[in-house]
């Protein structure tokens, strides 16, 4: 049996009284899109904030490619292949979106601590860039300063950083958040041509979005994973009609 | 937003300001002999000095938003480093520099690894706290003159010769140490470690998401500014002769950080403008009223309202450039 390219063990977090994770266990196989959903404070982001080395959990454990990472920062994190996206879009805004896709490519790819020579114009940096820009849509838009772009086009870049940092397991926090339809149809498109090619945990609201995408789908309410399955699986499974479908339904 | 290529006839144009500035400066020793030469000499002398600390300050502050309110202290360590040296005899620069980089160097790395670990107003608190570690060290000196500083026998000897004495040769030496310090920092901003700073200004959480580890980044960036600052430390104990824990007041670390915001953060050259402005509009106004600051004050307050981007914000608009 191969190792699960990313699994959590009994993973648990509290805020003083306030459980947010709740023994949290989860195996993702090599190159499986896996879909989080679960109601607002669910505890999606604090359980990715965990997976990602953000925040620290309690107890319980992360590993990857079957190597206990818990105990490693977000850097040494990526470094081994985890690599995420923020539900709030994090970029650098005074960079151009080719900058910003470069840098990742730099923390991979040689050391920073050179202090001559211009960054800016390492073809090496900004081939493999360009190539991440294409690979989501924003080749065109690579000199633009990153800030100026749409919202949509944040998220796009957002994906294409962490395309550049080469993961082995991606984690997508709300991708879609904030996007109108439009934008949420090249975001959605971009993920399914990502589908197969990396393993990936998406936490998303948009149920349409996610039953589309995943292969598999677990739903987290109040911090614990109530089920877990085919999306045709979870849609019918009747706790979680009660407890979440349900909800948003009525 | 385009990327212009280095070389090329735009060159001139978009280096406008540190080429005139480096060729005013050279070209002052040669104006100050229709009068007051000296006078002239080592006011600019003093200007230079001063434009290196805040190129130094700069470049944590004005590139990495680190708010060091303790930078004055590495003027007093590279200063101390040659009184108490020439107090024990050892008065050639070839020791006496290396030294004061050394000892700034290690005093950055110590309190740097300690106060990187604070974040926005508590960073502050704590440079400030080092800061005035080093000031009440320096007046608990009381083999080396305490409170009161100490005299030095004379400048620092090069191969045991007097070539600084002169001070058209100083203010040379100290024009030739700006360039160096410039030039130094103009490669470290665009390089790929320079790149990783701003990039923590810029948002932190993402550089961290990226891959960048940034608490060491941000370290060997706050001890290459110490060290670089401990030697306009080296400079200033030369120019004056004399040493004094005035030299690390909090009062001057604040003029530091005044003299790189009136300048223009983040711009390098803006950091020798400001010092220029600060010490010449100092020298001036206090040629009026010894309530100088009652003017200087309020001035600040409009540059600071008024010309967003300091000086060199100022001087970008009315040349009509977009944003550099």
């Amino acid at each position: 049996m191969a190792e699960p390219a990313l699994e959590l063990r009994d993973l648990n977090k509290a805020y003083g009284a306030l459980t947010v994770t709740d023994h949290v266990s989860l195996a993702l196989p090599d190159g499986e899109f896996h879909a989080i959903i679960g109601p607002n404070g669910a505890g999606k982001t604090t359980l990715i904030h965990q997976i990602s080395g953000v925040v620290p959990s309690d107890s319980g454990s992360v590993w990857l490619g079957g190597r206990d990472v818990t105990g490693l920062s977000l850097p040494e994190r990526v470094h081994r292949g985890l690599v995420r996206s923020f539900q709030i879009t994090s970029i650098l805004p005074g960079f151009s979106a080719l900058e910003n896709v470069a840098l990742a490519v730099q923390a991979r790819e040689g050391s920073s601590f050179r202090f001559f020579g211009r960054a800016r114009e390492e073809a090496r940096l900004n081939d493999q860039a360009i190539e991440a820009l294409e690979e989501v849509g924003l080749g065109k838009r690579a000199g633009i300063r990153a800030g100026l772009l749409s919202h949509g086009e944040k998220r796009q870049l957002e994906i294409a950083i962490a395309l550049a940092a080469r993961p082995r397991v991606l984690l997508l926090d709300e991708p879609l958040a904030g996007t109108g339809p439009e934008e949420s149809a090249v975001l959605i498109a971009l993920m399914q041509r990502l589908r197969g090619r990396m393993t990936i945990l998406l936490i998303e609201h948009d149920m349409e979005a996610v039953f589309a995408l995943a292969e598999r789908v677990s739903v987290l309410v109040y911090g614990r994973i109530i089920a877990s399955g085919t999306p045709a699986a979870v849609r019918d499974d009747p706790d979680v009609r009660t407890a979440y479908l349900g909800e948003e339904g009525g | 937003m385009t990327m212009p290529p280095e070389n090329g006839p735009g060159f001139l144009k978009r280096e406008a300001v540190p080429v005139l500035l480096f060729a005013l400066l050279a070209l002052v020793p040669f104006a100050a002999v229709l009068g007051a030469e000296s006078y002239l000499l080592s006011l600019v002398t003093r200007v230079m000095i001063f434009a290196i600390a805040a190129l130094s300050l700069d470049l944590i502050l004005g590139y990495g938003a680190l708010v060091s309110f303790g930078h004055a202290a590495f003027l007093g360590l590279g200063g101390y480093a040659v009184g108490i040296l020439s107090a024990h005899g050892q008065t050639d620069a070839l020791v006496q520099l290396p030294v004061a980089l050394a000892v700034s160097a290690l005093f950055a790395l110590i309190t740097g690894a300690l106060s990187l670990r604070t974040k926005g107003v508590y960073f502050i608190m704590i440079t400030l706290a080092f800061g005035q570690m080093a000031f009440f060290l320096a007046v608990s000196l009381a083999a080396y003159g305490g409170d009161d500083g100490m005299t030095l026998p004379g400048r620092s000897r090069l191969f045991g010769m007097e070539l600084i004495k002169n001070d058209r040769a100083f203010y040379y030496a100290v024009l030739l140490a700006l360039l160096g310090a410039y030039g130094l920092c103009r490669s470290i901003v665009v390089s790929r470690f320079g790149r990783v700073i701003r990039g923590a200004r810029e948002n932190p959480q993402r550089m961290a998401a990226i891959g960048f580890p940034l608490f060491r980044y941000q370290l060997v960036g706050y001890v290459i500014a110490g060290t670089l600052c401990g030697l306009a430390g080296f400079l200033l104990a030369n120019q004056a002769e004399f040493v004094s824990p005035a030299y690390m007041t909090w009062q001057r670390s604040g003029e530091l950080i005044v003299m790189v915001v009136l300048g223009g953060l983040g711009t390098l050259h803006g950091a020798i403008i400001g010092a220029a402005a600060f010490l010449l509009l100092e020298e001036w106004l206090s040629g009026f009223t010894e309530h100088w600051k009652m003017i200087f004050g309020p001035f600040l307050v409009l540059v600071v309202l008024f010309a967003r981007g300091g000086l060199m914000g100022a001087i970008r608009r009315i040349g009509g450039g977009g944003h550099g």
